[in-house]
C-alpha cells in the first residue's frame, strides 16, 4: 500500500480510462521505497504547480501495474520507480530509477509544454 | 513579519531534522520562518525504510512518517514552505541576504544551511546514463530484477557491505571492488560478506567506466597498484561509495569549508558569515544522526531566537 497524498491508480482500467480523458498524466509505479518516495513526494508539490497536470501512483506489486512494467517504453529498465507521461492517451516520456524535482520539471516543460 | 513582499526573519535551506527542527523552534517562537528544499521534506530520513533509534518511538517508525511529522509539526507552527524548489541565487555575505526561487527573490538577515549530504557518485563514464538500467544506488529497490543474477558491488564501507548482505540472499554471485587491500565496514557485517561462498572481491581497484553490452554491464577497473584495466562482465552494478556534503549551492559564496567540503562552524552552528549558520550532516562534525542533526537544528534556532 502506497502511503502518499496522491491518488492511486488501483487498475489498469482505471488508468486506460484516466489517459483517455485527461490530456496529460503522468504516473509514479513503485513501492515505498528509498528511490520511490522522493518521487511521489516531488508529485505532491506539482500537482499543485501543475493543475493542468493529473499525477498519479500505483502499487508496483499489483498485478494489474504490468500495464506500467510490461510498455515498450520501459524495457531495460531496472529501477524503481518506473515514472511513466501520457499526453492524449499515447506514452511521450518514461524514465527508471529516482529522478530530482528539477529532472522532473525539465520532463513536464519538455513533454507537456 | 513581512510574507507578503517575501521577507522572512529566518530562511532555513534544507528540510531534513536540522532544518525542521530548527523551524519549529523558530516557528515557535513566532519568527517568520521559510524553509526551502529542492526535494521534498525529510531529507535522509524520508528514504529511510525503519527508524528505531529515535528517541520516544517505542516500536520502529518508518523513515517517510517520521519525515512527515516533522514537517506537519514545523507547519502547524506557520513554518511556510517550498518544496521541490530550484534556488537559482544565493547571497550570503550582505546583512540582507538574498534566495531566489525560480526567479522568486526572498530576503532575510538569518540564514540557517541545512542541505545533508547525499550519496557520493563516481563520476566515470556510463554511471549516469545507465542508472536504472544497469547501474543502481539500492539493494532493497532494485535488487529483485537481478534475482539469480550476477552482480557488482562498488565500495567497501558500511553501506556496501549491508547491502551486499540483501544482495546476496538473491543474487548468482556478488563480486565487490573495492579501492583498499581491507574493507572499511564494520567487522561483524564484512565478515558476513567475505564468508559467503556467492561473494568475490577486487582489492585495491577502481573503476573507471560502465559500459552496457545487450542485457550484460561490463565494468573496467583500474588495478591501482599496477594500472591494469581488468573488464569485469555483471548482470547489474550496485554503487555505494560513501556520502558527500550538499555544498554545491554555497561553493560560490564566501562561506568557509572544510577541505572535504562541510561548512566549518563554532559551537553555535555560527558559520564565519554573519547571520548564517549551518546545521546537520552538511556542517563539520564527528557523528552524522538524525538527534545530532536535531540538536545541531535546535542550538542554531536559539541562537537565532535569542539575538532576535
Amino acid at each position: 500500500m502506497l502511503q502518499t497524498n496522491l491518488t492511486t491508480l488501483q487498475s489498469k482500467e482505471e488508468l486506460n480510462n484516466l489517459i483517455a480523458q485527461e490530456e496529460k498524466v503522468a504516473v509514479c509505479c513503485g513501492r515505498m521505497g528509498p528511490m520511490c518516495i522522493p518521487v511521489y513526494g516531488i508529485f505532491e508539490v506539482y500537482e499543485e504547480k501543475y493543475p493542468d497536470i493529473k499525477f498519479r501512483n500505483m502499487d508496483f506489486d499489483t498485478p494489474d501495474a504490468d500495464v506500467i512494467k510490461l510498455l515498450p517504453e520501459c524495457r531495460g529498465f531496472n529501477g524503481l520507480p518506473f515514472t511513466v507521461y501520457y499526453r492524449n492517451g499515447k506514452v511521450v516520456k518514461a524514465t527508471t530509477s529516482i529522478q530530482s524535482a528539477k529532472q522532473i520539471k525539465d520532463i513536464i516543460e519538455e513533454v507537456f509544454a | 513579519m513581512e510574507n507578503n513582499i517575501h521577507s522572512y526573519d529566518l530562511i532555513i535551506i534544507g528540510a531534513g531534522p536540522a532544518g525542521l527542527a530548527a523551524a519549529i523552534y523558530t516557528s515557535r517562537a513566532s519568527l517568520s520562518t521559510l524553509v526551502i528544499d529542492e526535494s521534498m521534506a525529510g531529507g535522509q530520513i524520508k528514504t529511510t525504510h525503519q527508524v528505531a533509534n529515535y528517541p520516544g518511538f517505542v516500536d520502529p517508525i518508518a523513515g517517510h512518517e517520521l519525515a512527515r511529522n516533522m514537517r506537519d509539526q514545523a507547519a502547524r507552527f506557520g513554518t511556510q514552505f517550498e518544496l521541490a524548489a530550484e534556488i537559482t541565487h544565493l547571497q550570503l555575505d550582505e546583512s540582507e541576504k538574498i534566495v531566489t526561487v525560480d526567479d522568486t527573490p526572498y530576503t532575510t538577515r538569518n540564514i540557517i544551511i541545512a542541505t545533508g549530504s547525499s550519496p557520493r557518485l563516481l563520476n566515470v563514464p556510463g554511471e549516469i546514463e545507465y542508472k536504472g538500467s544497469g547501474v543502481s544506488y539500492c539493494a532493497t529497490c532494485d535488487g529483485e530484477f537481478y534475482k539469480d543474477k550476477d552482480v557488482t558491488v562498488i565500495g567497501g564501507g558500511n553501506s556496501a557491505m549491508e547491502e551486499s548482505l540483501l544482495l546476496l540472499q538473491m543474487v548468482n554471485s556478488l563480486t565487490v571492488i573495492h579501492q583498499f587491500d581491507e574493507l572499511q565496514a564494520e567487522k561483524i557485517t564484512a565478515n558476513k560478506v567475505l564468508n559467503n561462498p556467492k561473494t568475490k572481491i577486487l582489492w585495491s581497484h577502481e573503476p573507471r567506466e560502465f559500459i552496457k553490452n545487450n542485457e550484460k554491464m561490463l565494468t573496467l577497473a583500474e588495478n591501482l597498484k599496477t594500472k591494469e584495466i581488468v573488464k569485469l562482465e555483471s548482470d547489474g552494478i550496485f554503487i555505494f561509495a560513501g556520502m558527500v556534503p550538499n555544498t554545491g549551492l554555497v561553493k560560490n559564496t564566501p562561506l568557509q569549508l572544510s577541505e572535504y567540503g562541510y561548512v566549518v562552524t563554532n559551537e553555535n552552528m555560527e558559520t564565519n558569515l554573519n547571520g548564517v549558520y549551518a546545521a546537520g550532516d552538511v556542517r563539520v562534525k564527528k557523528y552524522r544522526q538524525i538527534t545530532t542533526a536535531i540538536s545541531d537544528g535546535t542550538i542554531a534556532s536559539l541562537n537565532i531566537i535569542q539575538k532576535h
